[in-house]
């Protein structure tokens, strides 16, 4: 099979006035279709560089960066900007590219259904509650259509109990879609249960220390919240935990 | 249940005493302010009178209300109003048009911004007022010099405060556009100006009154219509009744055009 990403040796540098801070070293992963990697590493060690890096948004130093698929990013916080209503909110991807045709606005109608955020299209996103608001952000991302979602932390903003039913609702949605992700977080729990395949990065400049294939027993089918009852997950975690600690 | 049908008759008393409270000292406010006008106007009435001052230079109340009557049946006072509130106008929209896209030009290039942030900051510093003098010779005796003195008040302040506000927008919703594959263009389009449109609102507020007070310095040296025409040559003949009338309708104008853009803001806010 054919990766969607593929990264080799990838060495990327910051440069301010007082130095450069080397920040990714060497990175080599790749990402295959379907698959969710989830990347981990100690706070400040370049997670979100590499991402930045994916999405293009700045070039690497020396190593070489194959995408052959569309990709979607999902940062940190929602980001809905309040000056608009959430259906124009959804539509911003699609009216930048000049796409809103009127399918795609009856698909944005047909997500905001499906989501529960039918009631509030029109709303302004301060109205919305946290997992709404994500919830939002993600059909503004799906809009484009991509094939391969970049998540920053997406769930961090979040309250617990929301954390875990959002994190429920995106994996669906990506598993029905048929889509890749990279899931970056410092979660531990998180990455297990929503990822195929984890890498642990170290301490920056970031290259990967370790790689976890996630295999869960599981009689249900699988959502992040059903992967955290399989007997194997606190073995994994306390693994990647060790890593981490090393 | 016993104790809350005792405590709510108290609690009750106690509201209707601090409303009533609150009223009496809004009444007491209001009817102060009452007393200092009628105070003012009376006395300068009965100073003038009793020839404690000399009515000659200082007129009074009654002398102004007959000036005002008797231009008002010939129509020179509202052609002197109209002239001075159509240059503030004029003004004061080519400021906001002038200082947004200015602002906009800095945004869209930084180095440009660096290069002539020292320009820019002496200019607001400089009392624009020296500036009147250049403008009657470069621009001649004409409306042309009012309004343009009028800009020139306002548009540095403008354009910093715009500047300012525009650089300041948070960098992640910058990054959003990015990620959603927009170019500087977007960005400027869908977060920028939008995010900015209570900054520029709140900027018109102040600007009003200084492109009125730049107006009237304009006229003050070239014009031959307007308030601040009237209040130079009522003082060049000594006609104090037309300054003293022409600075009281400018007291109210400047208020009704505040009042106004504060009106503005208060719905552009309430829509918010």
């Amino acid at each position: 099979m054919e990766p969607l990403l593929d990264l080799t040796d990838v060495n990327y540098t910051y440069q301010t006035a007082e130095g450069e801070t080397p920040a990714v070293k060497d990175l080599s992963f790749r990402v295959f279709p379907n698959h969710f990697l989830g990347i981990i590493g100690p706070s400040g060690c370049g997670k979100s560089t590499i991402l930045s890096l994916i999405a293009g948004l700045i070039q690497p130093n020396s190593g070489k960066i194959a995408v052959s698929a569309e990709i979607g990013y999902m940062l940190q916080k929602d980001h809905l900007l309040d000056w608009l209503s959430i259906r124009d909110n959804i539509s911003l991807g699609l009216r930048i590219h000049h796409k809103l045709t009127p399918e795609k606005e009856k698909w944005s109608d047909k997500m905001l259904e499906e989501y529960g955020l039918a009631p509030f299209a029109d709303a302004r996103p301060g109205q919305l509650s946290g997992g709404m608001r994500q919830r939002a952000a993600l059909i503004r991302t799906l809009a484009l259509s991509p094939r391969m979602l970049l998540l920053d932390e997406p769930f961090s903003a979040l309250d617990y109990q929301t954390r875990l039913t959002v994190s429920d609702d995106i994996y669906r949605i990506l598993r029905s879609q048929q889509m890749s992700a990279i899931l970056v977080t410092h979660d531990i729990s998180e990455a297990i249960s929503f990822c195929d395949r984890i890498i642990v990065l170290t301490k920056r400049p970031a290259s990967v220390k370790k790689t976890f294939d996630i295999h869960l027993t599981l009689d249900k089918e699988r959502t992040p919240f059903e992967a955290r009852m399989a007997p194997e997950f606190k073995d994994y975690f306390n693994e990647i935990w060790g890593e981490l600690n090393v | 249940m016993s104790e809350s049908t005792i405590l709510y008759p108290v609690s009750n008393t106690s509201r209707e005493e601090f409303l009533a409270k609150k009223k009496r000292q809004k009444q007491f406010i209001t009817g102060m302010r009452l007393f200092i006008l009628i105070f003012i106007l009376g006395g300068w009435e009965i100073a003038a009178r009793c020839h404690l001052i000399d009515d000659f230079i200082f007129s009074s109340p009654t002398r102004i209300l007959k000036v005002m009557v008797q231009m008002a049946a010939d129509k020179s006072l509202f052609y002197h109003i109209g002239i001075t509130i159509g240059e503030t106008l004029i003004s004061f929209i080519l400021v906001l048009i002038l200082g947004t896209f200015i602002s906009m030009l800095l945004w869209w290039c930084h180095s440009a911004a660096d290069i002539l942030e020292p320009y820019l900051v002496v200019l607001n510093s400089l009392p624009k007022t020296a500036l009147a003098p250049i403008l009657i010779v470069w621009l001649g005796n004409n409306m042309k010099t009012i309004i343009v003195c009028g800009v020139t008040m306002a548009i540095f302040s403008t354009i910093i405060n715009l500047y300012t506000a525009f650089i300041h927008i948070d960098s992640d919703k910058l990054l959003l556009i990015k990620t959603l594959g927009g170019t500087r263009k977007d960005i400027l389009r869908y977060i920028v100006l939008p995010a900015s449109i209570s900054a520029i609102v709140s900027n018109l507020k102040v600007n009003i009154g200084l492109c009125l007070v730049g107006v009237i310095i304009g006229e003050f040296l070239a014009a031959n219509a307007g308030l601040g025409y009237l209040i130079i040559y009522g003082s060049q003949v000594f006609r104090l009744d037309y300054v003293m009338l022409s600075i009281i309708i400018l007291c109210i104008l400047a208020m009704i055009l505040y009042q106004l853009l504060a009106f503005v803001e208060k719905r552009y806010h309430a829509k918010h």
